[in-house]
């Protein structure tokens, strides 16, 4: 095998370019789908020819969209297997469930109704395609359920226990598979497409105003798109502060790395904006921060939802300040940690001469042995706990973008809404705004991705919180073919990024020049 | 339930999906015909035709790959960490696929309709052929070993291993396995022709075109797959003597494949109903003037001849995956399997599985009721 950090790192880049791509796709696809389904909705009611000609404009978006989303999500599925194969043995007792359980419940709901929402006009009734356009937005959001339960689960593993014979862990609680961290993922994620999708259908409503056409149906689709991106953000922010407490339970050391805190302390204050210091690590006495600007208490309410709170920054975790289950507690330090995950390892191969020898005294010994330490076991493939922290840096930026930018799309969509409602011959007018508007949109997606870079960066190193670390999650393959296939994924990716922008711009401003009004 | 009963139960299920995955491969048939379709508007009927069924192939892959990664995880990790290369490359044709159907006539959509067109071409003759050898590794095995050990190897801690540095090059251009790759390509192309004749109205010349092709891509399929199941009942294959938490133990079997037929009474069956629909199929749209219908004979011909050759690979105490370097790694239904907790609570996840064939048959029906006339493209524009 090549050296293995090689193929760890490739590996990774693989798969974090493979997800960015696809989470290009998704949010709007789970945004846009409903958008799409309540103008449809409002047609059949209305009968309204220019609701139906408004819902033909978005759902030609929306398929655009959706070919590419399909295209770059089948990728990810497999590179678990790919790329990730122990990691597939060790964990997909209970990982893969939830994967399979998608491709029943969710993709072919999906798949069947979606061939009818976009090429059943006329061909099944106007109710029937309603149901058809609906059943594809639901069927979007089941899938990201399933995907977002497994994901939440790597990041808190529970309802499984460790099989020693088999060297892997084994299923025996499905329900818990729904934890809390599971479903604030799940709504923080979905919502936040439709917070996207809200963005650009005002974006895209706005250059119809730049270029002084199509008013009505401008106007009526920033009403429809403002209404669901503005609920789908404030539901957005309320999920994102369950999940700031979930992160602090469950992955303290990624809460630590989202702020750049090395030494925590009560009533903590929350670093609103700053610059990392680049030279700080949690071995040396540097300053966290080049520049910050601090709010008081924050972090503490954030994450505690209590001003006083303690909050443990990276060396308090090191050192074997953690909280557990809410409470700020004394526990292991990283040190006792990695031995106590050596001794977790040693046990395991213990257990193994046991059961090849057939001595059954020795098996319980060593599975016992195992079992104090497991919660450990991950530890064991680290040397010191400076492999335990995850990238600070790039932690740190990412929180405060996604926030940043969560923060001005909440002061967008009020004066939209404002704006369209109360003045709106100041919207159609003021050429500025639309272009606000209209810049606004790649901010979003900017928005979104760091969310993501914020929850995957943060938990490194690990694949499964505590249990297997990247390092040995991987497969037995070169690194010259993961770099071949990465480059190989990501020219098509770009090609393919490129080839939807542009017809997407293309009919947009093909539409422009169309009567969309009646 | 038993462990053994659910072991059994998802590999029928995986069988299943199989089988409906190498019918639904009619729409890669469909595409691998597109490029020589003398009349531009051919292609268009075609991809009309063809273009509505798309996502439900590619769903089923992706539903196939779940399924086997949650009650076969061993063999998700072993096959797909190890036959790397395989796995991309059919990967990439349906990226490719995926976007051509919606970009191909769009305006702006930068590589030009030609390109797109030839993407699907790829996926429709590429991606039939490297799925058939995939399905091949299940008989003629693969160089792979399993040490569980080795997890905890500080160094290189992978418990699947591929002892040929190929990764899956190797197992693309094996010959036995290129046999069943062509066959399942030709058979492909016989059933997107047949699925074509049934969905679109077609002109005279437009059926003579296809009548014409479906005899060529009849005979090529007899050709390979009699070839396929001549390599296979004469293969030595594995038989599992005992598959414990210790290790698997295997004994060679000359002719297994062949024991396994003959011994299993139900395979045998399913095998030649299988193959007897199939041949109906293609002989009643070839000589029954006026008959369109042959896809649905062909189809279920299809899902039961590849049910057929999953148990013969699964069942009769044969690993689904022999392991050419180290036969004691081979993997079986008993040592690759999930939990039994698993297994159990996804058998519940599967009674869903008919209402979801129900409402995708009800749809089917209804999206396809009217044959595609050159009208239907007309208004398209």
């Amino acid at each position: 095998m090549d050296n293995i950090l090689t193929v760890v790192d490739w590996s990774r880049w693989q798969f974090a370019m493979t997800a960015i791509f696809h989470w290009l796709f998704v949010p709007l696809t789970l945004g846009l789908s409903v958008i799409v389904a309540v103008m449809e909705s409002i047609y059949l009611r209305t009968k309204s020819e220019k609701w139906l000609t408004t819902t033909k404009f978005w759902m030609t978006l929306l398929a655009i969209n959706f070919a590419i989303g399909v295209a770059t999500g089948i990728i990810l599925e497999f590179e678990f297997g790919t790329n990730w194969s122990n990691y597939s043995w060790f964990v997909g007792d209970i990982f893969g469930a939830p994967l399979a359980i998608e491709g029943i419940l969710a993709f072919f709901l999906e798949a069947t109704f979606g061939a009818v929402m976009f090429f059943g006009w006329g061909k099944v009734s106007p109710r029937f395609h309603l149901l058809s356009t609906w059943l594809t937005a639901i069927g979007a959001s089941i899938s990201a359920l399933w995907i977002l339960v497994a994901n939440a689960w790597m990041q808190y593993p529970v309802g499984m226990e460790f099989d020693p014979a088999q060297m892997r862990n084994v299923m025996d609680n499905f329900w818990a598979l729904f934890s809390g961290v599971a479903i604030n993922k799940f709504f923080h994620a979905v919502l936040s497409g439709w917070a996207l999708s809200g963005v650009f259908v005002i974006g895209v409503s706005c250059f119809f105003l730049w270029r002084r056409s199509n008013r009505e149906f401008a106007i009526r689709s920033i009403k429809t798109g403002g209404w669901i991106g503005v609920a789908g953000l404030l539901l957005c922010m309320w999920t994102g502060d369950g999940s700031a407490v979930e992160v602090t339970r469950t992955q303290p050391m990624k809460l630590a790395a989202m702020e750049g805190l090395y030494y925590g302390t009560s009533g903590q204050s929350l670093t609103v904006m700053g610059i990392v210091n680049p030279d700080k690590r949690w071995d040396n006495d540097e300053d966290p921060y080049l520049l910050d600007i601090a709010m008081p208490k924050g972090l503490s309410l954030l994450a505690r939802h209590d001003m006083d709170a303690f909050v443990p920054g990276i060396n308090d975790i090191i050192n074997g300040v953690d909280i557990v289950d809410g409470d700020t507690v004394n526990t292991v330090s990283y040190a006792e940690r990695i031995e106590r995950g050596r001794m977790a390892q040693k046990s395991l191969r213990e257990y193994s001469l046991a059961l090849e020898t057939g001595d059954t005294e020795w098996m319980q010994r060593a599975a016992s042995q195992l079992s104090v330490n497991y919660p450990y076991f991950g530890y064991g493939y680290f040397k010191s706990p400076a492999d335990a922290i995850p990238p600070v840096a790039l932690t740190f930026y990412s929180f405060r973008i996604m926030v940043g930018l969560g923060s001005y799309f909440l002061l967008f969509y009020v004066v939209m809404l404002f704006l369209v409602y109360r003045k709106e011959e100041c919207l159609c007018h003021a050429r500025w705004l639309q272009i606000v508007a209209m810049a606004s949109v790649p901010l979003m997606w900017i928005c979104s991705e760091a969310g993501w870079v914020v929850a995957e960066v943060g938990r490194q190193p690990w694949t499964v919180q505590d249990l297997l670390p990247t390092c040995a999650a991987i497969s037995d393959i070169p690194a010259s073919s993961v770099i071949v296939t990465f480059w190989i994924f990501a020219v098509i990716f770009t090609i393919l990024l490129a080839a939807e922008m542009s017809i997407m711009i293309n009919w947009i401003n093909k539409s422009t020049r169309k009567d969309l009004n009646k | 339930m038993t462990l053994e009963f659910l072991q059994n139960y998802w590999w029928v299920l995986v069988s299943i999906l199989g089988g409906i995955l190498v019918f639904l491969l009619f729409v890669q048939g469909g595409q691998s015909m597109l490029l020589s379709a003398p009349d531009p508007q051919w292609s268009q009927l075609m991809i009309s035709a063809i273009g509505r069924k798309w996502e439900l192939t590619f769903t089923t892959l992706v539903t196939f790959g779940g399924a086997a990664f949650a009650s076969f995880p061993l063999f998700y990790s072993t096959s797909f960490g190890g036959a790397y290369w395989l796995w991309m490359l059919i990967l990439l044709t349906f990226v490719l696929q995926a976007v051509s159907y919606e970009y191909r006539c769009r305006q702006g959509n930068l590589l030009g309709r030609r390109m797109y067109d030839i993407f699907l071409f790829l996926n429709g003759t590429v991606g039939c052929i490297l799925l058939g050898v995939a399905v091949a590794m299940f008989f003629f095995g693969a160089e792979f070993s399993v040490e569980r050990q080795s997890l905890l190897e500080g160094g290189s801690p992978v418990i699947s291993r591929w002892d040929n540095p190929s990764h899956g090059f190797e197992v693309i251009f094996s010959w036995p396995n290129l046999v069943l790759g062509f066959a399942v390509l030709f058979l492909a192309r016989v059933s997107g022709g047949l699925y074509i004749l049934n969905a679109v109205d077609t002109t005279t010349q437009f059926r003579s075109w296809i009548i014409r092709k479906l005899w060529f891509n009849t005979i090529l399929f007899l050709v390979f797959f009699l070839g396929f199941l001549a390599i296979l009942f004469t293969t030595t294959g594995y038989t599992v003597i005992s598959a414990t938490s210790l290790g698997t133990e295997v004994v060679s079997t000359p002719y297994k494949y062949w024991h396994n037929l003959i011994s299993s009474p139900s395979i045998l069956v399913l095998l030649l109903l299988g193959v007897g629909c199939v041949l109906t199929g293609i002989c009643g749209t070839l000589f029954v003037k006026g008959y369109n219908r042959g896809i649905w004979s062909v189809g279920i011909g299809t899902f039961f001849t590849v049910v057929a050759l999953f148990w013969l690979a699964g069942f009769c105490d044969t690993p689904f995956l022999p392991s050419i370097t180290s036969p004691e790694s081979s993997l079986s239904i008993r040592n690759a399997s999930s939990s039994e907790f698993t297994l159990r609570c996804m058998a519940y996840v599967s009674i869903l599985v008919p209402f979801v064939v129900g409402y995708i048959w009800y749809v089917w029906r209804m999206i396809d009721r009217r044959k595609i006339t050159e009208a239907d493209l007309q208004n398209q524009h």
